[in-house]
């Protein structure tokens, strides 16, 4: 089983501020899951090729140059919550 | 004649003859939404005056004798999951409750093209991430057949609005069966294509590497007609192939090979479920298909395995998007910006879609990504 602070440190590395009664919830859901998926190691996997998909998927590349954007910024920036100056505005980091 | 019961080619007949309008057709659909919807809940948004200027423009066409395309002035149904330009998106979180999409996919591109009148968008259990539809962060919606029963999930609102025949069509995703699986439940045509056969620019992304756009139809051959239409190379979906023109005229079920793997009969399958799959089996069989017993060995434990590690990972990448910065619900009670992050992800994400996340950044910390990938 994971323990408490491992799912405070996920929670962190996830942002997502889990109350201590999810923590302990959390810690007994992700145990059962991560118990499942050890059944992965009774597959003898030595002498199969990896496959990262079952058809020919093939990397697309495009020259470095600068386009024009599909969506005007501005229609973006209606979406934010806050904004100042045309930019996004968070709180303070220091 | 009842409107609301026709498929793709017979709609099509009768607007070119003229046998009703474009604008008959859409206020019939959406009376029947009006009618039906308040015990089924298949909507989430109706796009009502959308729908209604797109018929009134097919009519035009039609009035003065043009030719118009097959999808022309039919009324279909979008999962509140891919973006239609100027209409709210969902996805079924609250967490993009209020988001209006800024544009359309290119599904929805695609569509608009030929003249289709899109009705609304339709409910999904949260981010897709479900098989029932109850996990809408909305309401949940219901089968039709019997509103005690679930329409399946997570596209149920489209699954479920085809059925009730309050659409011709409509679209789905699906990531691990979520357009077959309600499909099924409602008995309406359900297709998941090739991975990369449909572009998924402007689909709101769950699990990248698995996530499809695929119709919802009444019949086999609307599905085929959809699906053409949707389909083919784009490129603002880099993971999008050109896939090789079938030519269905010359497409024979003899020179056809189905494999049916002895794993997915094994324990767990109802007997009425096996019952219709065996019969839809000695069909394809009696029309000369050449059926043959396989074996997937891993295909149905293993492999849910595998899907626990790779879908979180992938969903935890995807939905670090939402940091109630640039869109989407945010909290108004954070000290700084952690907390702001914090709070803001806790109270818009719903309960399952929480613990893929949390699987997820589990599966890709250091020390366990090596292990799993």
């Amino acid at each position: 089983m994971i323990s408490k602070e491992e799912v405070k440190h996920i929670a962190k590395l996830a942002r997502l501020g889990l109350t201590e009664k999810e923590v302990k919830k959390m810690q007994k859901e992700l145990s059962k899951i991560l118990d499942y998926i050890e059944k992965l190691k009774e597959v003898d996997i030595s002498g199969i090729e990896p496959t990262t998909h079952s058809i020919l998927v093939e990397n697309v590349m495009r020259k470095d140059e600068s386009r024009k954007s599909k969506v005007e910024s501005g229609k973006l920036l209606e979406l934010a919550p806050e904004t100042k100056n045309g930019y996004l505005k968070v709180k303070s980091i220091l | 004649m009842e409107l609301t019961n026709l498929t793709i080619t017979q709609i099509h007949q009768a607007l070119i003859k003229k046998e009703f309008s474009a604008l008959e057709l859409c206020q019939a659909y959406l009376e029947k939404i009006e009618s039906e919807d308040k015990k089924i809940n298949a909507f989430l948004t109706l796009t009502r005056d959308l729908a209604l200027s797109e018929a009134k423009k097919i009519d035009e066409m039609l009035q003065i004798n043009r030719e118009i395309p097959l999808l022309a002035g039919i009324p279909m149904a979008v999962k509140d999951i891919i973006l239609v330009e100027n209409v709210k998106c969902t996805a079924g979180s609250k967490i993009l409750e209020n988001y209006i999409a800024p544009y359309d996919a290119t599904v929805i591109k695609k569509l608009k093209a030929e003249g289709a009148v899109i009705l609304g968008k339709t409910n999904l259990d949260e981010f897709a991430m479900g098989s029932s539809t109850e996990h809408s962060a909305f309401f949940p919606t219901k089968n039709p057949h019997d509103l005690n029963r679930v329409p399946g999930g997570s596209s149920g609102g489209s699954a479920a609005a085809v059925a009730a025949n309050m659409c011709c069509y409509a679209l789905g995703s699906d990531t691990c069966g979520s357009i077959r699986q309600p499909a099924s439940f409602c008995g309406v045509v359900g297709l998941k294509g090739t991975y990369g056969a449909v572009s998924r620019y402007g689909l709101i992304a769950m699990a990248s590497s698995l996530d499809h756009i695929g119709p919802f139809t009444k019949t086999v051959e609307d599905a085929r007609i959809v699906f053409n239409i949707i389909s083919r190379k784009d490129d603002l979906d880099s993971t999008s192939l050109e896939i090789p023109k079938i030519e269905y005229s010359k497409l024979k079920i003899e020179n056809i090979k189905i494999g049916v793997p002895k794993e997915y009969f094994a324990k767990g399958i109802g007997p009425d479920v096996e019952e219709v799959i065996r019969s839809a089996i000695k069909k394809y069989e009696s029309l000369g298909a050449n059926i043959e017993e396989i074996n997937l060995p891993y295909s149905t434990e293993h492999a849910l395995a595998a899907y626990y590690i790779i879908m979180p990972s992938e969903v935890s990448a995807n939905l670090a998007r939402y940091d109630g910065i640039k869109y989407g619900y945010f909290t108004k009670k954070a000290k700084d910006l952690i907390d702001f992050y914090l709070k803001s992800r806790w109270e818009g994400f719903g309960e399952e879609v929480r613990r893929r996340i949390m699987l997820g950044t589990y599966a890709l910390s250091a020390g366990y990504y090596e292990a799993y990938y």
